[in-house]
């Protein structure tokens, strides 16, 4: 499941195939960010303030419960804060965008649908039907189910669907993806693929990826920069770099091993586990 | 005795190898049984001096009765304006019914505003709405179609209600995400997803309605299958009153098969999927 045609994608081969737009990762900035779901609970975010570059890949990594999933939807624009302001491109975001697309743990195809039918929601929503006949193909070729577009969307397996999701994100031409854990309830080899194949296409479009995780392994194998997130209020604890090239994520070397072990003991700390579980990336779920 | 167990054995075994066919078997034997106890009926009543007059209730005088009426065209005659009348209510019930049950169903609000009088609105009989209809509208049939819409609008409304609260929330999340307006949202994902809901309450609702139509068409009309039913009772013609009793029976079967099939061909939810 290696996809190759991703760097191909990336260069417009003709300009009738090629991008309408240049491919360039949204910026992000986030400012004084605080957010409580209701005004007696105590505050689920607070005073939370970063900036993403473009087409840099963060993860935000914590507990259950720290706020990190409330924090993409913020960045989605699908959660209005309570204080503070996310700026994307120098624009505050109000509403959700398809610039930048969320994925969330379940795929969420719509299963009255074909593959097809799905990957080009976006482009229908955004009244690009036009394109559909040129750029679904091309994003479902992307995440290697081009033989499977008139397949129903319930025929797929589970990593199947969350492909067709990605397509789906894709299919727009976004400038961001936000994943909401969304490989975590895939068993661990097709987990790893879509690891690896995600990083790989948004480093090929050169878009900004921001991942939820509780995963220590996932965030080493996916992010440039981890924000490691406290719980209770969620905050920013950590803001660390991972310095590994893109052979070493793949898992094995000891430069990966070094920096798993680095950002385990950080997220330790931060989330107060005294007895960190040393983690089997092949038993992790 | 090891025979009688051996061959019930066998029969027991059997039964599934039939496979398929089983099912039109037992169905046939359901037929053969029902007009065996009609048979059984008539052949007590004819035998019985004080009901010898509703003799032709029984299945012969009816089923050459019914054979007569369908070679004349009497059977299309009296079947047409009641399809007429049911399919005009189901429209409306449709028409009031699914928007309402999408709004009550979206709106939490809404449902917990409507929810006391609907429910008791569902319970009274739509023919005690006879008397008012018939001051309500000027013509008889429209006092019918607004009867047949009272019985028909609660299944229609309560199912696509059911059906809105069934949407998975993350279907809308990503299409809002997707830049959805609320056109979109509407004709791509909630009609799509609810059609099998809406779609189960108009069969509900075409069961109901079928029921009420002939009580409601004993009412001034001079056409239809419930007042070709009150015409046979008051002629004392009791062969054709059995007719059409089948008439009514075989309609409304047909229909509600029809509707079983719609509701099969609309449901996206596949067994074997993952």
């Amino acid at each position: 499941m290696v996809l190759m045609k991703s760097k191909e994608l990336a260069m417009p081969k003709s300009p009738e195939t090629g991008p309408a737009r240049p491919l360039t990762g949204a910026h992000v900035a986030v400012f004084g960010l605080s957010h409580s779901y209701r005004k007696a609970d105590g505050r689920v975010l607070e005073n939370i303030d970063f900036e993403i570059n473009q087409g840099e890949v963060v993860a935000l990594l914590g507990r259950s419960g720290c706020g990190k999933s409330t924090l993409l939807h913020m960045l989605a624009g699908l959660t209005k804060p309570s204080e503070g302001e996310v700026v994307i491109n120098g624009n505050t975001v109000l509403d959700p965008s398809p610039k930048w697309v969320m994925m969330f743990q379940a795929p969420s195809l719509y299963p009255w649908m074909t593959v097809a039918q799905n990957a080009a929601l976006g482009l229908k929503f955004t009244r690009r039907s036009d394109e559909i006949a040129t750029r679904v193909p091309e994003v479902l070729d992307l995440v290697d189910l081009g033989s499977f577009a008139d397949r129903n969307a319930q025929e797929l397996s589970g990593g199947q669907q969350q492909r067709v999701a990605l397509a789906r994100s894709l299919a727009p031409r976004p400038e961001m993806l936000l994943l909401d854990e969304p490989f975590s309830a895939l068993d661990a080899f097709t987990r790893r693929s879509l690891q690896q194949d995600v990083r790989r296409i948004a480093k090929d479009l050169g878009l900004t990826l921001v991942i939820v995780t509780h995963d220590v392994g996932e965030a080493v194998r996916m992010a440039d920069r981890v924000l490691v997130l406290r719980s209770n209020p969620g905050r920013i604890a950590e803001d660390t770099t991972i310095a590994l090239t893109d052979d070493e994520r793949s898992g094995g070397s000891e430069a990966f091993s070094r920096e798993h072990s680095r950002l385990m003991a950080v997220y330790s700390q931060v989330a107060g586990i005294g007895d960190a579980p040393t983690e089997n990336d092949f038993t992790q779920i | 005795m090891t025979d009688l167990s051996q061959s019930l054995t066998s029969v027991r075994l059997g039964l599934p190898s039939l496979g398929r066919s089983r099912s039109v078997v037992n169905a046939a034997l359901g037929i053969v049984l029902l007009m065996a106890l009609w048979w059984l009926g008539g052949w007590a009543v004819s035998s019985n001096p004080r009901l010898f007059a509703f003799s032709n209730f029984a299945p012969v005088p009816t089923l050459s009765r019914l054979w007569q009426m369908i070679q004349s065209g009497e059977v299309i005659t009296m079947s047409v304006p009641s399809l007429e009348r049911v399919g005009l209510g189901l429209l409306y019930a449709v028409a009031i019914g699914v928007p309402v049950g999408i709004l009550i169903g979206r709106v939490a609000r809404v449902n917990e505003i409507a929810n006391v009088p609907f429910q008791f609105l569902r319970m009274i009989s739509p023919l005690s709405w006879m008397p008012i209809a018939v001051l309500a509208f000027d013509t008889w049939d429209g006092a019918i179609v607004f009867l047949i819409s009272m019985a028909a609008i609660w299944p229609i409304l309560f199912s696509t209600a059911a059906g809105v609260r069934r949407i998975d929330p993350s279907w809308l999340k990503v299409a809002r995400n997707l830049g959805a307006n609320p056109f979109h949202t509407l004709f791509v994902v909630i009609l799509p997803a609810i059609a099998v809901d809406v779609l189960t309450g108009i069969r509900l609702a075409l069961g109901v309605a079928w029921v009420v139509l002939v009580p409601a068409e004993y009412l001034g009309v001079t056409s239809g299958l419930g007042y070709a039913i009150n015409d046979a009772r008051d002629t004392l013609d009791y062969a054709r009153l059995a007719a059409t009793v089948v008439v009514i029976g075989v309609i409304g079967f047909s229909l509600d098969a029809l509707a079983g099939q719609l509701v099969k061909k609309f449901n996206w939810v596949r067994q074997d999927g993952h």
